[in-house]
């Protein structure tokens, strides 16, 4: 029997939840004094901080049911690409799917990137409010309150640049487009997300997906923006198959933590 | 103002023991809606609030540092204007 409370399963569960939050959250982090006003830039650092924390309670509950004394900083900072569970969509660069890593941001990617993410998360987390893993449905209903709002900065924006001037129109619609294809990954289940279903520890993914397409359907709706056909595509970074441009992400992540091994403020 | 700029709001926050909104400073958004939101990021993240105002800075009407002399220092020397000379029983509290 696997999936069980303190199985491989569970932990492995706990890190693809943690690592989304944690790589998305450095990649909002990238915006802090680059937002295209101060006050979305505070706004941007105020989610990105909200995923990481997260991640912090995440990364620290599956580090303690694992048992091998790996802490938050342990599995955030002492892990390479391989290793990392995240969904790809989190780790695709602020300026788009295609860019290098030194184009600049396009707040048409973020926004709609947060919309996607943000409009699971609020599903995600509301069911899992209900696990059967008491540590983890406490989590899910502190940051079920943190995605709500995301959730909604992310559909005023969307609807403001899609709903906008033709300029910003097409730049959330090239943004949609060239997202869309990474949200499969989140509601396609794989054997270990069945296994902690079946005790009630996780959720079946599958079973999120209509609530959330009602959801980003309105806003796509109001933004005036297509929504994008459905491609045989598949990304697997749960899986621990990433994108080129994760390992940019870490090595950056993790500079202090390489240059300071195991320093503490 | 330049024709790029968004119009700049004054915010005016409650704290949770607080009766009153106060003000606690400004920032530029498209509309309400968004200064409400702009608001929220940038004023509240430390848990200063639990309900907040914005009004255009535009609608506000000063008075003008000039006319200093004549509209505030006439009361500089009427103490009598406050309520300091009465003696309060033991048993009043809150006063």
């Amino acid at each position: 029997m696997t999936g069980h409370y303190g199985s491989p399963e569970h932990v492995e569960y706990l890190l693809r939840l943690g690592d989304s939050a944690l790589v998305l959250g450095q990649r909002l982090a990238e915006w802090c004094g680059h937002g295209p006003i101060l006050e979305e830039d505070i706004a941007m650092s105020n989610i990105g901080l909200d995923l990481i924390g997260q991640a912090r309670l995440l990364l620290t509950h599956a580090g303690r049911l694992e048992g091998k004394g790996r802490d938050e900083d342990h599995l955030a900072f002492r892990r390479d690409v391989p290793e990392f569970r995240n969904a790809t969509l989190a780790e695709l660069p602020n300026g788009g799917v295609a860019s290098a890593r030194a184009t600049a941001g396009d707040y048409a990617v973020t926004i709609v990137r947060n919309l996607l993410f943000s409009a699971y998360q609020c599903e995600l987390w509301r069911a899992l409010s209900s696990s059967t893993d008491g540590e983890l449905s406490g989590i899910a209903g502190k940051s079920v309150k943190e995605a709500r709002y995301h959730l909604r900065h992310a559909a005023d924006w969307t609807i403001r640049l899609g709903d906008g001037t033709d300029a910003s129109h097409a730049r959330a619609q090239r943004a949609l487009d060239a997202l869309w294809p990474y949200t499969h990954e989140l509601f396609e289940a794989d054997p270990i997300e069945e296994a902690v279903a079946q005790h009630g520890i996780g959720v079946d993914c599958a079973s999120l997906r209509n609530g959330w397409l009602d959801a980003v359907k309105a806003v796509f709706e109001e933004a005036t923006l297509q929504l994008p056909a459905d491609t045989a595509f598949r990304s697997a970074g749960k899986l621990g198959r990433h994108s080129e441009h994760l390992g940019y992400l870490l090595a950056e992540m993790h500079s202090t933590h390489r240059q300071y091994p195991g320093a503490t403020w | 103002m330049a024709q790029n700029e968004w119009p700049l709001w004054e915010v005016f926050i409650r704290s949770k023991q607080g009766l009153e909104h106060k003000h606690c400073g400004s920032l530029h958004a498209t509309d309400a809606k968004q200064a409400v939101q702009m608001a929220r990021d940038v004023y509240t993240r430390r848990q200063e609030g639990v309900s907040i105002w914005v009004v255009p800075s535009a609608a506000i009407t000063a008075s003008d540092p000039d006319d200093k002399a004549e509209m505030f220092d006439p009361m500089a020397d009427k103490i009598y204007r406050h309520p300091t000379f009465y003696e309060l029983p033991d048993e009043l509290k809150h006063m």
